[in-house]
């Protein structure tokens, strides 16, 4: 791989990084009115998928949302304005942190209920097929989705259609506390997707030149129209709670232990090592720039007036 | 059904986005032939058949309409639309609001109400007030062929998701049906018929009761004004006011439960609007607090027909109970009532 690509990669994954440890640094002060699912230790998977797309590729997602939306190219003074619920946020501060969207750069939304967005890529993805385009889909979701009825329903529909669309599942273990273990028999999400008539692997150690490299060959092939859809499992782990800025240890329904493993294979560390002093110092000093430069924005916004409460429930 | 099939036809041979999907639009029955014919003229991929899987293709109808499509979602029963609640509240009637406005969701669900030969618990309800009740969508149940045109059209033009209500035996009216394309806009309801003594709204199916239940009330000398809200959301309340401003008596009817109904509803803003000014009584029908039984004998109890209609309305206009009851009349049960409007 080229030193760029590194560089590429890592000043993604370095901005989520960042981006994530100054909202669980502001979050205390109660100045973002938005419940946070932060993405820390998961952003291998957002950066290794949306750097194999186009930029007009289109991209759903889960209430996790901060990591793929700024992976893709959503405008991250839109985001950090509507964790603040301000009237430049990207949903006018009426969508939050679980529904950050960015039509024109491909974002097209995420849901607080689990497994929601799924049906929704795949019809983006047939009506693509239809209007004979070669932009495809990527539907983000976690473990705790293939829980979901919806989500077997989605990959039937999509199998059918042959539909120009990439499921990733984003494997952290957990759907809020309780682990994939004590909620399937059987664990191996590949093995019951394959039935389905859709080829899918497994990338088991976060490792984000390997998701890279798979998404390229997988796009590849839906860009030249030889099948579809694709689904691929991404091991990887939240090193923070569900919902908010601590760790949550401490709540007993996991172990340090098991999070190790995880925390020193961190990919923005290895990324890190992978470029010159020089190159990496220049990188981080244009992230932190940036990053506070979109918190002040956020931080000076005005909310939104009071005629926006009833704008935008129906166009008419 | 003629009105539908036409209305869908010259749409999608007008718009290439406009797209046709739902459990069975392709097979021989052609949805009692309201999709005939549109399979073989535009070809699978605008109309197919789909797997039974009611929420996910209630979510890819609002992909598709995010990627620009007109998706119509075809239903043979409303009562299959639970399934597909999660979508359709929490995606569809959402989108434009919690992302700003930067998208919209032009959708279709069109939906049946069964009713009668035994169609039971789970293939008789009407559950358009589950859709009124939240704000992002729209709702019609047009009760005529030259509506039923009207509305598909304004609906499937609509950028928001539309839930357009029908009934399996208002299917079968007649009626004249312009050729040309011809929209009815949202949230203007329909005086039908005029009268100075009662108002009465007649929700889907029941307005046709409604109408019946009208000319039995005429041999008793009471003159009821009869009016179609078309529109359940956005609803014209002002149409139903100003007659009750001038009756002082509204009987609503619903295709459904009264409790949290359409019917309570209606009552509520037109007291809302009329309590200070004006006088006003109130009644409402609607199915019995009960699921719907199959047998005869008790389905008939279950429903409000013409008859216990105009029993209620003459007991409302002439106070108190009166006890009566008009014969069954057979020419009005063949009642159609006809456009053009």
């Amino acid at each position: 791989m080229s030193k760029d690509i590194y560089e590429r990669f890592y000043r993604s994954l370095y901005r989520i990084r960042r981006v994530e440890e100054e909202i669980a640094r502001i979050y205390p002060s109660d100045k973002i009115k938005s419940p946070v699912h932060l993405s820390i230790g998961q952003e291998a998977v957002s950066v290794g998928v949306c750097e194999a797309l186009r930029p007009d590729d289109v991209v759903f997602g889960t209430y996790r949302s901060h990591a793929y939306y700024l992976a893709k190219g959503g405008d991250l003074k839109k985001m950090l304005a509507e964790l603040y619920g301000k009237a430049t946020g990207c949903a006018k501060g009426k969508g939050g942190s679980m529904h950050l969207v960015d039509a024109a750069h491909g974002v097209m939304g995420a849901s607080a209920v689990v497994g929601t967005t799924i049906p929704n890529a795949v019809g983006y993805a047939y009506a693509l097929k239809l209007q004979r385009k070669d932009t495809i889909v990527v539907s983000f979701f976690g473990d705790g989705a293939t829980d979901e009825g919806v989500f077997y329903e989605s990959l039937n529909f999509a199998a059918l259609k042959q539909l120009p669309i990439i499921f990733i599942c984003e494997n952290n273990f957990y759907a809020i506390h309780t682990h994939l273990l004590r909620r399937h028999r059987d664990v191996n999400l590949c093995e019951r997707v394959r039935p389905y008539g859709i080829p899918a692997e497994r990338i088991d150690n976060n490792d984000i030149l390997k998701i890279n490299e798979r998404m390229k060959g997988v796009v590849d092939l839906l860009r030249a129209k030889q099948g579809g859809p694709f689904f691929i499992e991404c091991l990887t782990y939240r090193w923070k709670e569900h919902v908010g800025p601590d760790d949550d240890f401490h709540l007993g329904y996991r172990s340090y232990e098991e999070a190790r493993p995880w925390v020193e294979g961190d990919q923005v560390g290895r990324l890190a090592a992978l470029i010159a002093p020089k190159d990496r110092e220049r990188l981080e000093t244009q992230v932190e720039e940036e990053v506070r430069a979109a918190i002040a924005y956020a931080e000076d916004e005005p909310f939104p007036e009071a005629r926006e409460l009833l704008t935008d429930v129906t166009g008419e | 059904m003629d009105a539908i099939r036409e209305a869908t036809d010259q749409e999608m041979e007008e718009d290439a986005s406009v797209v046709v999907f739902g459990l069975d639009v392709d097979d021989p029955k052609a949805i009692q032939g309201t999709t005939r014919g549109l399979a073989e003229k535009y070809g699978p991929e605008r109309v197919f058949g789909t797997p039974l899987s009611e929420e996910a293709m209630t979510g890819a109808a609002i992909g598709m309409a995010l990627a620009g499509l007109r998706p119509i979602h075809i239903h043979i029963r409303m009562d299959f639309l639970m399934l597909a609640m999660n979508q359709l509240v929490n995606v569809a009637a959402k989108s434009r609001y919690m992302y700003g406005g930067q998208v919209h969701v032009p959708m279709v669900v069109r939906c049946m109400i069964g009713k009668s030969w035994g169609q039971g618990a789970q293939h008789s309800q009407g559950l358009h007030s589950f859709f009124m009740h939240v704000p992002g969508l729209k709702v019609v149940a047009p009760t005529n062929p030259y509506d039923a045109k009207g509305c598909l059209i304004q609906a499937i033009r609509d950028d928001d998701p539309v839930i357009y209500v029908e009934h399996r035996i208002l299917h079968f009216q007649k009626g004249i049906v312009p050729e040309e394309l011809y929209r009815i806009p949202p949230g203007k309801a329909r005086v039908l018929e005029e009268g100075g003594d009662v108002t009465l709204v007649g929700i889907s199916y029941m307005l046709l009761e409604c109408l019946r239940a009208r000319r039995y009330l005429e041999t008793m000398d009471v003159h009821a004004e009869v009016i179609d809200p078309i529109w359940l959301s956005p609803l014209d309340i002002g149409t139903i006011v100003k007659s009750v401003k001038k009756t002082g008596r509204l009987c609503v009817v619903d295709n459904g439960w009264t409790t949290c109904g359409a019917s309570a509803e209606i009552v509520t803003r037109v007291i809302e609007r009329l309590q200070g000014q004006r006088e006003v009584v109130v009644h409402r029908m609607g199915y019995a607090p009960a699921t719907c039984p199959p047998t005869p004998s008790l389905e008939d109890l279950y429903y409000p027909n013409a008859r216990t209609i105009a029993s209620a309305v003459y007991d409302l206009v002439k106070g108190g109970r009166n006890r009566w009851l008009p014969e069954e009349c057979e020419e009005l049960q063949e009642m159609e009532f006809r456009g053009p409007f």
